[in-house]
Formats: structure tokens, C-alpha cells, sequence
């Protein structure tokens, strides 16, 4: 590998020295970049968009929370089909070439979306007789029933989503009632599963179900992967996100909510989204992260890349850096 | 009672302890004239040569002011005037040190300031780069509002499908906040002082030679030692001139 | 009501709480606010390296006095 490690004249320095306050210096450029800082902060603030919550999104956009619990339900949501950390299925698993890492390191954070989303916390709610027994019914079903009642009563919903999504005219199998918050689906040969979605829709609106998420296996929690799953699942944060050029397509993952400056520095982690194949391939993720990884390698070992390291001598900025050393040299 | 004498120092070499060892090799690698020079070779002259330590100066700002929402605790900031004005401050450093950082590189890079030796300079400041970008994530994500959900929702996908989301939950606050307090930047710390302990070691950078060809920029042969003091202590210091 | 008005005046001189503008060209979406911390770098590190630096005096001797003693 001699291209690596050829000879380097760069020599130690035998010439002069002049004095040089680096403390000083240390000082004086904290007092200079506090200042800045605070000066910025004083003239922009910072940006603090309070934060959706589960009961929210039921009450702001009940028909979208009814049609993604559903499929919480039925196991057909981005969460219940995305694969490892959370369960083993693979409608989000990624791969490049021979590398599976998704699937090696496993399901380290399992989420049973029926259960977690809908029969568990529908369990907590106390008295209601009707919902009582329409859990007992949905328990006590074989698997089969309960995914044909299940696929039922997602039909009318993706049918009116779809229509939403279009700007057509929805279908009347779906109907809002606007003053109570209650979302009515017509939809025959659903079971109980009608019962146990405008169960789970009052548990949302009147907040429960947001605590019931979080606090499901303990009382002190701090981690809110399944209430932010199941709201990612849903419209809600997408809706936001896009009028605040926060999306993907939007190069949404340089910038920040609001007018203010985002994180610059993610420049080119998010370029290589915007380009094909990798914009259209469903590897995207893994994709770029390799190539990123790859470039950070790169960027590291610059001093040993052909090419890279001789660009400075090549490409005279240094003259200007050094103009003052260059021109006394030059008058002796 | 006898006094204990200490045993007379003999003509024999006493065993080396680790700590002699340790303090022998510091003071060798660093003496205190080239920890804490006070002059610079002539040639860092020009403007560009402050942004490594203006990075450390916004670095300095970002644990001083995120200190203090780490005291009051994370809700503080949303809830009143005072904690919002240090989120501030702490967002706005943040910007000031990435902005720092990238010039210094960009300087740095036009330099090759990894010449004569000073490869592992190099080295330990694209990896600070490097590690300050989850450090930033972590924080954006541990910031309980909108931007925060959003942000963890999307950053987690890209994560899982290399697997690091198994062990790395960005949608865990508590992961994060303490990724985000304490591990990340200690790290940051703990290269950033590397960084600068091998600059004060090996000197900054000097110019390219006018009158020799291209080309000069490699590493030298193996990693090479480089010379322990650039040119043993400063030969001429002038005084009372303030830099 | 007169503390929560000063908080309001305090928490802003200019309200960036609004929708950004977004500057567009070809594929490229970059947000008015990261389009001048971008352009303010790279105007930065050109009069980093342009504009001369104090002490150019005491740095002159120094090298007189370096030569001298050769």
C-alpha cells in the first residue's frame, strides 16, 4: 500500500515565534459566541410547536383515527406489518445485497398492535356491559373471523380516505356525527368490531387512552414508542409535518418547524433521497446510511485518499491563508 | 514510640510505580511550555485560524446553557419565559458550533493540516464532527414537543434498517435524554480535548513550501513519529504584544 | 396579564413562528433561513482567509530577530 504512506516533507518549523495569548484568546471568543448566542436569542427566540397527542388527533380527525386502529386491529398498519425491532413481519424490513441487519439484531421492542393498540386498553375501561361483551365475543372468535370482521369494516374506511385523498365525493357508508366526536361506519358482517371501535374512539377523545399507552406495564414510564407509532400510523404528524416543509420529499430532514434554521449539516444525507433509484427503492434507508457510512470512512481517512489529500497543494487557497509568512519570505 | 525514617535513597534505580510511568510520559509527550505555549510560529496569521477555537467557545456555551435545563429538568423550558430563553440559547450555540466547526474544517481541509504528523489531528476532528451530529439528534429528539415526535418517528426508520434501532430507540425519551445529557457529550469532550492535546503536541500546521513540487500532503511512511517538539522551545518571543 | 404580555415581548424581537419560505432550484428545496446559514459560511471563511490579521508588526520583528540570530 506504498500510494497510502509516501514521503511527507512537511519538516518542523525552525523559523520564528511571536507571542500568542491563547487563553486570552479561549476568553474572549466565549464572551464573543455567548454574546452571539444570546443576541440570536433574544431577536428569534427558538421554536416550540406544543406536541399532538392521541386525544387530539380523535377529536380533530376522528374518521383517521377510526381507519388506522382498525388496521391496528387487523394487523394491516405501517407498525403491525413493519418487521423488526417491533414485531416479525416485513412490510418495512430493508436490505442491501447480503446485509439483513434489521432482521439480525431482531425484535427488541415487540408491539402486538391488537393488543396494545385496541384490546388492551379497551380492557382498563370499566362498567359498559355492550363493550364488555363485544371484547368477550372478538377473544372467543377464531382468527380467521376476527380478520374477515376486521377487513369489513376497514372497506368503507379506506374507501372514504381514498376519496378524501382525491377530492372526490366521500361514500355515505361513513358518516361523522359533529357535535358528539362518534364516527359511524355502515358495514355489514363486522362483528363486534363496530362496538369496540367507538369504545376505543370515546377512550381516545376523553385522553385515557394517551396514559393508557403509556403507562401500560408500569407507572413511571418514559418511553412513548407505541403512542408515537400508533399517531405516525395515522395522518395527524404527516399533516403537520408537510406545512411545516418538514417531509422527506421536502428535504424535510435539514429544517426546522417554523421560519427558523434547521440542521444544515444533514445536507447530504438527505440529497441522496431526493435521487433516483434510491428516491423510488423501497432499500432507501439502508441505502443511504451505508453510503453515508461509507463517506464518513472516507471523510476520516482523508489524509490517506489519493487524490482528496493532493487537492489542497493543487488548488491554492493556502496562498491566500499564508499570503503574510509567503510575502516575507519572499522580501528576504 | 521510634519514628519510622523513610529508607535512604539508594545508588540503585527505584521501581518505576505506574503513576512515575504515567507522569513521565505526559510531561515528555506534553511539556508545560508546549501544553500552554505563549507564542505561535509566525505564519498563523490570518482570521481563519480562530474558528477551532470559536468551536470550542460554542461548545462551552452549549454545556454551560444545557447545564442549566438539565437542572431544571426538561419540562422547565416549555413552561416559562426564563427556561425558553436558555432553550434558546442552547439551540442558537448549536447552530454557532456546527457554523464554527465546518469552517474550521473547510480551513483546515485547504491546509492539510494532517501533514508532518498530524494525521491522528485529523482523525480526531472528523469523528468529534461526526459524533456531534447524533449528539444534535439526540437533543432534537428529547425536546417533548412537535419537532421532537416528528423527528423520532422519521430518524427511527432510517436506524432500524441497519439495525442500530434494536438497541438505539429514538422514540425512548429516556434513551435519548440520556444519551443526550451525558454519554454523547462526553464523548464529544473527550475528543475534543484529544484533538487539542495532539495540536498542542505537534504545533499547528506549517505552510506548504513555495519552491517545492506538488504532492507534499502525505502521511509519512507507517504513521511516523513525529519530531516531539517542533523545533524544541520557541527561540524568540516577543513580549507585550497583545494577540 | 401584564407579566404574560412582557414574556411575549420577551420571547421575540422577530416572530420566525410562521410557515417558511422555501427556495427552489431544479430538485434542491432548502428553507430561506438554512439558505443564509449556508451562503453566511461561505461568505465567512472568504474573509477569514482574506482580511489580514492583527499583530502583523510584532510578527515582523519576530522573524527580524529570527534572521538575526541566524
Amino acid at each position: 500500500m506504498s500510494f497510502l504512506a509516501s514521503k511527507d516533507d512537511t519538516g518542523p518549523w525552525k523559523g520564528a515565534y511571536a507571542s500568542y495569548d491563547l487563553v486570552k484568546e479561549l476568553c474572549i471568543a466565549v464572551g464573543v459566541v455567548a454574546l452571539l448566542a444570546i443576541v440570536l436569542s433574544v431577536l428569534f427566540s427558538s421554536p416550540d410547536e406544543k406536541p399532538s397527542t392521541v386525544a387530539q388527533w380523535s377529536r380533530e380527525e376522528p374518521i383517521n383515527f377510526v381507519a388506522t386502529a382498525t388496521k391496528e386491529l387487523d394487523g394491516t398498519s405501517d407498525t403491525a406489518e413493519y418487521g423488526p425491532p417491533y414485531n416479525h413481519n416485513s412490510g418495512s424490513v430493508q436490505h442491501f445485497l447480503f446485509l439483513h441487519p434489521q432482521r439480525w439484531l431482531g425484535v427488541s421492542h415487540p408491539i402486538d398492535t391488537a393488543e396494545d393498540y385496541v384490546i388492551g386498553p379497551l380492557e382498563t375501561v370499566p362498567g359498559d356491559p355492550a363493550l364488555r361483551s363485544a371484547l368477550a365475543e372478538y377473544r372467543a372468535a377464531p382468527e380467521k373471523t376476527q380478520k374477515a370482521w376486521g377487513e369489513a369494516y376497514a372497506k368503507p374506511l379506506e374507501e372514504y380516505e381514498t376519496a378524501q385523498e382525491e377530492k372526490k365525493t366521500p361514500p355515505k357508508t361513513v358518516a361523522l356525527d359533529a357535535s358528539s366526536g362518534a364516527v359511524t361506519v355502515k358495514a355489514s358482517g363486522a362483528g363486534p368490531v363496530p362496538a369496540l371501535m367507538t369504545g376505543l374512539l370515546s377512550l381516545a377523545q376523553s385522553g385515557g387512552l394517551d396514559g393508557a399507552l403509556l403507562t401500560s406495564n408500569q407507572f413511571f414510564q418514559t418511553d412513548y414508542t407505541k403512542p408515537l407509532l400508533f399517531m405516525a400510523d395515522g395522518g395527524l404528524l404527516a399533516e403537520r409535518a408537510e406545512g411545516d416543509h418538514l417531509l422527506g420529499e421536502q428535504w424535510g430532514m435539514m429544517n426546522e418547524t417554523g421560519s427558523y434554521p434547521g440542521q444544515v449539516w444533514l445536507w447530504l444525507y438527505t440529497l441522496w433521497y431526493q435521487v433516483e433509484p434510491i428516491k423510488s427503492s423501497s432499500n432507501a434507508d439502508i441505502q443511504v446510511m451505508l453510503i453515508m457510512g461509507l463517506l464518513s470512512l472516507a471523510f476520516i481517512c482523508i489524509p490517506f485518499i489519493p487524490g482528496v489529500r493532493d487537492l489542497p497543494r493543487r488548488i491554492p487557497i493556502y496562498r491566500l491563508i499564508w499570503k503574510e509568512h509567503y510575502r516575507a519570505q519572499k522580501s528576504v | 514510640m521510634s519514628t519510622v525514617q523513610p529508607p535512604e535513597p539508594t545508588a540503585q534505580t527505584p521501581k518505576p510505580t505506574w503513576t512515575g510511568r504515567v507522569r513521565e510520559a505526559a510531561v515528555e509527550a506534553l511539556p508545560p511550555e508546549k501544553l500552554l505555549p505563549d507564542s505561535q510560529p509566525t505564519y498563523v496569521a490570518s482570521w481563519i485560524y480562530i474558528f477551532g477555537v470559536a468551536s470550542i467557545a460554542a461548545l462551552i456555551v452549549i454545556v454551560g446553557s444545557g447545564t442549566i435545563l438539565a437542572l431544571k429538568g426538561p419540562a422547565w423550558w416549555h413552561d416559562t419565559g426564563v427556561g425558553h430563553f436558555f432553550n434558546s440559547v442552547h439551540l442558537w450555540a448549536v447552530e454557532l458550533f456546527f457554523f464554527a466547526m465546518v469552517v474550521h474544517l473547510w480551513g483546515k481541509y485547504w491546509m492539510a493540516a494532517w501533514r508532518g504528523g498530524r494525521t491522528r489531528v485529523w482523525i480526531t476532528g472528523a469523528i468529534t464532527f461526526l459524533v456531534a451530529v447524533p449528539t444534535a439528534l439526540t437533543g432534537y429528539v428529547s425536546q417533548q414537543n412537535f419537532d421532537a415526535q416528528w423527528i423520532a418517528t422519521q430518524a427511527k426508520d432510517g436506524l432500524n434498517s441497519v439495525g442500530v434501532g434494536a438497541f438505539f430507540n429514538v422514540t425512548n425519551f429516556g434513551q435519548m435524554y440520556s444519551y443526550h445529557v451525558f454519554l454523547l457529550p462526553l464523548a464529544v469532550v473527550g475528543l475534543v480535548a484529544a484533538h487539542v492535546l495532539l495540536v498542542r503536541r505537534h504545533g499547528v500546521v506549517p505552510p506548504f513550501e513555495l519552491d517545492r513540487p506538488a504532492l507534499a500532503t502525505r502521511p509519512p511512511q507507517g504513521g511516523g513519529t513525529p519530531p516531539a517538539v517542533p523545533d524544541g522551545k520557541p527561540p524568540s518571543v516577543t513580549r507585550g504584544v497583545a494577540s | 396579564m401584564e407579566h404574560s404580555r412582557v414574556m411575549i415581548v420577551l420571547a421575540a424581537v422577530f416572530n420566525l413562528n410562521h410557515p417558511a419560505h422555501v427556495v427552489e432550484w431544479h430538485f434542491i428545496q432548502l428553507s430561506v433561513a438554512n439558505l443564509i446559514v449556508i451562503a453566511l459560511m461561505f461568505v465567512v471563511f472568504a474573509l477569514a482567509i482574506a482580511l489580514p490579521f492583527p499583530g502583523a508588526s510584532a510578527r515582523t520583528v519576530a522573524r527580524r530577530t529570527g534572521e538575526d540570530a541566524k
